[in-house]
């Protein structure tokens, strides 16, 4: 990705917080509780003892520049890096203070709680309506499938467009219905949270804004976590946003967690330094 | 590093634009190669042209509706009367119990290795494989031999069991690679829904290269279709009579074309070039078939690993060109 604000931009607009009632800081559920997580690929460290709460019905974002461990920390909180063999964990993410690494959990029934929308759309090769059945038949919901369907392709706003040709292939959408189509898989299994890394960054400009408007309605059932090179959607769509950054000090070069705050003050008045460079574009 | 030569800009360097005699030289091997290599390319296709044109004038006088639907007459009145139909019958039969045989198992191997097994592992298996497929026909033909047909008799279902084993690291291997084609991200996007990873192999990775899967079994049977010499071992003695009983020895289109070749009747010979225009039919055919199921492989698969499909295609491919015995 090369729109990473690696360059100093002076004509930078302000960015925009929308106006919107925050959750009461107070009545915070946690539900992922990240303890020092590290992530080794083989013997070189990407992310460094990273320490997060993520709030339940909250969208938190993590922002931070290209090759800072965004998806790595991301793909740590379902297990995703399981898939990676030379990937090695250490510390602790407790969801709703169950540990995710511990020795008896299963990363199968994990993904079942939290589930994943990628940067790339990723549909089946299958039709539209098996996308989304294929999973529900797998985990046992086999009941009222039609309906189980047709909700999940209304919250992710995609029943109109598709409800004529649910016959046709998951691949024959455009890039945005795609990714909704994504969202509605990842939705139909019914998960406690959903994870995102870019889920808008192959989508033109008004596919990302339903997807956005999409994060907002989502926000009431479930806790979102997203990845986002854009500081924009960022400031638009999460209540929580984390900056990442890549600490090249002691002659590492590893992901570390820079500021955690609401994404009013993370971008009105971040407390550390390289937060402000970074959203203000002064990034170098 | 002070011992560089400090003359990069001395007077001893040849100026950079004058080189004509060697830009000509250049040129010239240029043309050269161009022109043999076209010439080799167009000596190939002559080469299947020829081949193919004389097989059909030769065994055109063959094909009537008897030379499908009757058994060798086995009249002297009248050698040219009768037919093949008991060996394509016998060559079908065979062929298809070797594939159905060949198929589960050569499938299984491969998403043992590329699912399942550790690299260290998959890569003695694919060793093996390779080793397997190298081996020569006559030796696979006197193994099964030795093995089965000793102290039993010829059967069909051994010719079947023999094919098979040539089959077995085809089919392996060509579906080791195809399965490597299905991208990532789609792996990832099955276990990201919660299902165990059979599931997702059988469910998806699977279904999505099922059409490149055909393409090497398709391939593979067209390879095994004209084998003789594990044949001639295991279902070379056979009376002429139009049957599926895979416990006897089962006439075949390769084993027929072998014996008519050697038979001093002129009609024989030309039964032996009918039957190998057959075969050759059956060749294009499944290539034509095969090339068909992997675009249709690639066309499910719009949006993954669409560049290099083509290169690993040709590749998978190259598995299949191996001397025959
Ligand atoms: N499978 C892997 N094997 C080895 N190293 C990896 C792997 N995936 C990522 N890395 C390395 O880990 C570091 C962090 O990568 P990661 O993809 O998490 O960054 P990111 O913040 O998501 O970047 P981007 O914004 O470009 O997506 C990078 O240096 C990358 O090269
Ligand atoms: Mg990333």
């Amino acid at each position: 990705m090369d729109d990473t604000p690696s360059t100093p931009r002076s004509d930078l607009k302000p960015i925009q917080i929308s106006e919107r009632t925050r959750p009461g800081s107070s009545t915070r559920d946690i539900v992922f509780d990240v303890q020092k997580l590290s992530l080794h690929y083989g013997s070189t460290l990407a992310i460094s003892e990273i320490t997060v709460p993520i709030y339940k019905n909250h969208v938190t974002a993590f922002i931070g520049p290209s090759g800072c461990g965004k998806s790595t920390f991301i793909r740590c909180l379902n297990r995703m890096n399981d898939l990676v063999p030379i990937a090695r964990v250490t510390g602790q993410v407790l969801y709703h203070g169950q540990d995710l690494y511990g020795p008896t959990v299963d990363p199968v029934q994990v993904r079942r709680h939290i589930g994943m929308v990628f940067q790339k759309p990723n549909p089946f090769p299958k039709s539209i309506y098996d996308n989304i059945a294929w999973g529900l038949k797998i985990l046992g919901k086999k009941d009222n499938l039609d309906d189980r369907v047709e909700q999940a392709l209304r919250k992710a706003a995609l029943w109109d467009e598709v409800k004529d040709r649910l016959k046709s292939s998951g691949l024959a959408l455009s890039g945005g219905q795609q990714q909704r189509l994504c969202i509605a898989r990842a939705i139909a299994i019914e998960p406690d949270v959903i994870l995102m890394d870019e889920p808008a960054s192959a989508l033109d400009p008004i596919s990302t804004t339903r997807i956005e408007d999409l994060i907002h309605e989502l926000k009431q059932d479930y806790t979102i976590a997203i990845v986002t090179h854009n500081m924009q959607q960022a400031a638009r769509v999460a209540d929580m946003t984390a900056f990442f950054s890549l600490d090249v000090s002691e002659g590492r070069r590893a992901g570390v967690l820079v500021e955690y705050d609401e994404t009013t003050t993370i971008f009105t008045r971040p407390a550390d330094k390289r937060t402000e460079d970074y959203v203000t574009g002064r990034f170098g | 590093m002070s011992t560089l030569p400090t003359s990069a800009n001395g007077p001893d360097v040849p100026p950079i634009f004058h080189v004509d005699r060697r830009l000509k030289r250049r040129k010239i091997v240029n043309r050269l190669m161009e022109g043999v290599s076209t010439l080799a390319a167009l000596l190939a296709v002559a080469v299947l042209v020829l081949l193919v044109g004389s097989v059909v004038v030769r065994g055109a006088s063959a094909f009537n509706g008897a030379f499908f639907t009757q058994v060798a007459s086995g009249d002297f009145l009248n050698p040219a009367g009768g037919g093949i139909a008991h060996a394509i019958v016998g060559s079908a039969v065979i062929v298809l119990l070797a594939t159905l045989i060949a198929v589960p198992v050569g499938v299984l191997v491969a998403i043992y290795t590329s699912e399942f097994a550790r690299p260290q592992v998959a890569g003695i298996v694919r060793l093996c494989l390779d080793v397997l497929n190298g081996i020569p026909s006559i030796v696979i033909g006197i193994f099964i031999f030795g093995l089965l047909v000793v102290g039993r008799g010829q059967a069909a279902w051994i010719a079947s069991v023999a094919l098979s084993v040539i089959m077995l690291p085809l089919i392996a291997r060509s579906t080791q690679e195809v399965l490597t084609l299905v991208p990532l991200t789609l792996r990832e996007a099955a276990l990201g829904v919660g299902v165990a990873k059979w599931r997702m192999v059988i469910g998806i990775v699977i279904p999505a290269s099922l059409g490149g899967i055909m393409t090497g079994v398709s391939l593979a049977i067209a390879r095994v279709a004209g084998e003789t010499a594990p044949i001639l071992f295991t279902s070379s003695i056979a009376v002429n009579q139009i049957s599926t009983d895979v416990s006897h020895a089962l006439q075949t289109i390769p084993v027929l074309i072998f014996t008519y070749s050697e038979s001093p009747e002129p009609a024989d010979h030309a039964k032996a070039w009918g039957g190998a225009i057959l075969l050759i039919g059956f060749v294009l055919f499944t290539s034509v078939l095969s090339r068909m199921l992997m675009s249709r492989m690639k066309r499910r698969l719009e949006g993954g690993a669409r560049g290099e499909l083509l290169g690993r295609v040709t590749g998978l491919l190259g598995l299949f060109r191996r001397p025959s015995a």
